[in-house]
């Protein structure tokens, strides 16, 4: 089992992102498992959601505290990175910020997993004209974890969206999440 | 649900596949007032009706006192009606909740179990579901997202079956939010399933004239309430007839109790809804360092199977019961003194209680296996406390 | 002999009351202290008592009020106090029996 925390603030779409990996996840044929923590979810509040990726049934129903892999959307929640300790040597961290993947072990003293960087506010701006990165998250999540494919990550894309905001919107969405898949740096 | 079912699934959160349900059933009326965090059911809920996909009447009250008035007005009149609530929405719905099961009415009530106020709090336990277990509705509680969404579908023909109103319970945001993979039943198998409905004596029914909730004193009062009582016991029978023919339509089973890896094992918990899931991930680790620990998972809390439970537990040596509800004053939760009133004419086993999880305090694996363990030591020890507080600060 | 009350198992299920107009059943002139006398032949069959009796006590045959259904007439007097030519009066109760 794969268990993912994605780190965001409220309203930047944190939960969506883990909800749509597990779409996918699910159409992969995984069984799946996503989830969100409530009741402190003021717009720009610190929000952790959850997502658990398996081939068995999930039956289990608590929080995550041993993720596999955590991503950070916004770059100021960097410091939220306290879990480390908790995550295999092997677990891998998405995170969106402008340093590289060094810089952020020095700077945060993280020894073990791999760690991942995308400027994913950049991309965001670039594509949608502002900062909404959990879209281009999913696709550096994706490169950095393999959790599902890029092409099943842009059909969940087209299919969730297409009706609700247009074909062009949408090829935005997949050129995020593109730009993002190719422009992660690992470290 | 193995990998070959895994392909017919969708990813819908526990609200959202109760919707479905309630989509499916296409009730006559759903009288509903939002709270936290039942709003996603009736939310998805009031998309279908805006998109055309039911045919039934959405009535958006000013409060939930009102909601259930409203459903025992349709529901008095021959409709089949269905609503949902959580918590102090369910409290202010209390002096409706008794009347509805006094008159006999089929309503079926999804709720989405929260802690009850104060101090306010907005996350899961049973407090509000148990504090009703007294009013005359059935209960049953789901443990996840499929079962809530069977279950809200059986529950309907149950509770129409038996005349009797029935919360169909799952947990708050554990199970309502979480986005699981659910398998939708085929629209016209639901359809079949459940039927028309058309009440006894319905109020619109100018031919059979009836009167409803006539003042009744000491001279009859208690005879009704006898009868009331009569009704809910019997409802045992309808449960396991509603649950064959549940088999036979969908080839699922719903029982009154599920037992897991439960026949073998001397060391038991007995807990309900989405604690069964991890106690059940709790006892495959255990069973591989050869622990002989099993789970009996309650579906069914009203009418109470105790003559069920007193066969299925009188060879256990040692019985944990988990209770996510706190009943103060009393010795131990509702669960613990169901269950120890059921067992008092056998000589086994041990019968201990675990309060846990008040608004929403996290149970995890590990918690589980220190019930286990702890209560593996009872077997020689003596009990020194039979009601203790799992997860709570010292 | 008084009939004995119906045990629980022959109710009726959420004790609706499902034979209508049963309220005849329901015997309340033994509630009375005052008996409306009626002089019909001072009567005018004006039927403003028989409009305002609250308990539907005045029965009517053939467009005119006939005597008092003293069987479920409480004795309340409005009859006595409507009636334009005043042919109507309470009298104890005690002179009847």
């Amino acid at each position: 089992m794969k268990e993912i925390i994605i780190i965001g603030r409220g309203g930047q779409g944190g939960k969506s992102a883990a909800t749509i990996l597990a779409e996918a996840a699910l159409e992969g044929g995984n069984f799946i498992q996503s989830f969100s923590e409530y009741g402190a979810e003021r717009q720009g509040a610190p929000v952790y959601s959850y997502c658990r990726i398996d081939d068995k049934e999930i039956r289990i129903h608590q929080g995550v505290t041993h993720p596999d892999i955590v991503a950070v959307i916004d770059p100021t929640l960097l410091p939220q990175l306290t879990m480390t300790e908790d995550m295999p040597d092997d677990g891998i961290l998405v995170l969106n910020t402008t340093l590289s993947p060094k810089d952020v072990r020095d700077k945060m003293n993280i020894r073990k997993c791999k760690v991942f960087t995308v400027n994913a506010t950049q991309i965001s701006i670039d594509c949608f004209g502002k900062a909404i990165p959990n879209t281009p998250m999913l696709g550096a999540i994706e490169r950095a974890a393999k959790l599902v494919t890029l092409d099943g990550l842009k059909k969940k894309i087209t299919d969730k969206f297409l009706r609700k905001i247009g074909e062009e919107a949408v090829k935005k969405n997949i050129t995020a999440i593109e730009r993002a898949y190719n422009e992660v740096k690992e470290g | 649900m193995n990998t070959q079912e895994l392909k017919k699934a969708q990813a819908l959160s526990g609200a959202e596949a109760v919707a479905h349900a309630m989509r499916q059933i296409d009730p006559d009326v759903v009288p509903a007032y939002p709270i936290t965090p039942q709003t996603d059911i009736m939310h998805a809920f009031a998309k279908f009706v805006s998109d055309g996909k039911v045919t039934g009447e959405l009535i958006c009250v000013e409060s939930e006192h009102s909601a259930m008035s409203a459903c025992v007005g349709a529901s008095g009149a021959g409709a089949r009606v269905m609503t949902a609530t959580s918590a102090n929405g369910l409290a202010l719905m209390w002096e409706i909740v008794y009347i509805a099961a006094s008159l006999r009415l089929p309503i079926v009530m999804s709720v989405v179990n929260r802690a009850l106020s104060g101090p306010i709090n907005i996350h899961c336990d049973h407090s509000d579901s148990m504090g009703c277990r007294d009013s005359g509705w059935m209960q049953m509680y789901a443990e996840n997202n499929q079962e809530a969404y069977e279950q809200t579908i059986f529950s309907m023909k149950f509770a129409e079956r038996a005349k009797i109103p029935i919360m169909t319970c799952m947990d708050g945001f554990i199970t309502s939010h979480a986005v699981e993979p659910v398998i939708l039943f085929d629209d016209a198998k639901v359809k079949a399933f459940i039927g028309d409905y058309r009440g006894d004596w319905p109020l619109l029914d100018v031919d059979k004239p009836v009167t409803m909730g006539p003042l009744d004193l000491f001279d009859y009062y208690f005879e009704h309430k006898r009868k009331q009582s009569e009704g809910i016991y019997l409802a045992k029978n309808i449960f396991n007839e509603v649950a064959e023919e549940f088999d036979r339509t969908f080839g699922t089973k719903i029982d009154v109790v599920e037992k897991y890896f439960f026949d073998d094992a001397d060391t038991v918990i007995v807990a309900m809804s989405s604690t069964c899931g991890t106690a059940k991930v709790t006892i495959d680790k255990m069973r591989k360092e050869g622990k002989k620990v099993g789970l009996l998972k309650i579906r069914l809390f009203r009418p109470f199977p105790s003559w069920e439970l007193r066969q299925i537990l009188k060879g256990k040596k040692i019985v944990a019961v988990l209770d996510r509800s706190e009943s103060f004053g009393a010795f131990g939760g509702p669960l613990f003194t169901e269950i120890r009133s059921a067992m008092y004419e056998e000589k086994g086993p041990k019968i201990v209680n675990y309060i846990f999880g008040l608004g929403g305090r996290e149970i995890d694996a590990g918690m589980i296996e220190r019930v286990f363990t702890e209560i593996d030591a009872y077997k020689t020890n003596e009990i020194k406390e039979y009601v203790k507080y799992l997860g709570v600060r010292g | 002999m008084k009939k004995a009350k119906e045990g629980w198992k022959e109710l009726e299920d959420g004790g609706r009351i499902i034979v209508a107009g049963n309220s005849v059943l329901y015997k309340t002139g033994d509630w009375r202290t005052n008996r409306p006398v009626w002089d019909e032949s001072k009567c005018t069959q004006c039927m403003i008592c028989w409009l305002t009796c609250p308990d539907s006590s005045i029965p009517a045959k053939d467009k005119k009020r006939i005597e008092t259904d003293f069987d479920h007439c409480k004795g309340c007097g409005i009859c006595a106090e409507v009636c334009p030519v005043k042919c109507i009066k309470m009298k104890p109760e005690t002179d009847f029996q």
